[in-house]
């Protein structure tokens, strides 16, 4: 639960932490965090892949590895068309550290215990990354294209939240 | 117009009308995705008639009939064709992402 949290309030610092006031960011910060974000649910998937023996479970990790990887390469191919060099920052930063603690706890699941902690986590955090992207990425993205990029994004993870609250009910 | 263009639009005339009962043409209508939706779906279907499932997004998709009688695999950019072969009020959905949904009306 605490990790939970920690990953929540690395995103929340996007809208929340002085010196990261909205304003503030930049688009290669931007694309950053939203190519961080991705990364690290293709991450958390490719555990889930190689601990879960469930297919409902394998079958939404696949998914997830898939249409985050598409969103990804567009990304990059976006940000070499534009010259732009994404940015680490402390949003990217603490996400990645977040992510890592959660992977770590996720490592120490076995069976239904994992399947229902993975799930229960990416219910969490594509509503934190939605809301974020809603809130604040989204308004404060400059380029037009990288903003419809992360409009696209939001759809897929809007999709993709659905998904695993509909997979957590079912695991119930 | 030349002798040859005209014996051809005779000759295509009489096998009309030698034709005892020509079957209505099949129509081809496109279905586009895009932006993780399924577009337009076109309201005078018939038995026979052909969908172009065009998938416009980055995403692999699939249009699948909820009883079973299609699955098609849409990878990105790509379309694929589906013959309507049964009439009736035909759901179908994304399997990949349960909230791609529409309704195909397909009469006989």
């Amino acid at each position: 639960m605490f990790r939970t949290l920690l990953a929540s309030a690395a995103l929340a610092l996007v809208m929340t932490a002085p010196g990261i006031a909205q304003d503030d960011l930049s688009d290669p910060q931007i694309a950053h965090i939203a190519y961080t974000a991705g990364q690290i649910d293709i991450t958390a998937a490719e555990q889930a892949l190689r601990k879960s023996t469930n297919p409902t479970v394998t079958d939404f990790a696949q998914t997830m590895v898939r249409d985050h990887k598409a969103v990804n390469v567009q990304a990059l191919a976006l940000v070499e068309k534009l010259g732009v060099t994404p940015e680490e920052n402390a949003t990217s930063t603490a996400l990645s550290d977040a992510a890592q603690a959660k992977s770590e706890e996720l490592e120490a699941l076995e069976g239904e215990a994992f399947d229902a902690a993975y799930v229960a986590n990416e219910v969490a955090y594509h509503r934190t990354v939605n809301e974020a992207l809603e809130g604040t990425l989204i308004p404060s993205a400059d380029n037009a294209e990288l903003k419809a990029l992360l409009e696209t994004g939001l759809k897929l993870f809007a999709s993709h939240q659905a998904h695993a609250e509909h997979l957590a009910a079912d695991l119930q | 117009m030349s002798t040859l263009l005209i014996r051809r639009s005779m000759l295509a005339g009489l096998l009309c009308f030698l034709s005892p009962a020509a079957p209505v043409l099949a129509e081809e209508y496109v279905v586009t995705i895009d932006q993780m939706e399924f577009g337009d779906v076109p309201a005078e279907l018939k038995v026979g008639d052909v969908i172009i499932w065009r998938n416009n997004d980055m995403f692999r998709h699939t249009a699948t009939d909820r009883d079973g009688s299609f699955d098609v695999d849409l990878p990105p950019k790509a379309e694929a064709r589906l013959v309507l072969e049964s009439a009736g009020s035909i759901e179908f959905y994304c399997r990949l992402h349960s909230g791609m949904v529409g309704t195909l009306t397909v009469s006989p």
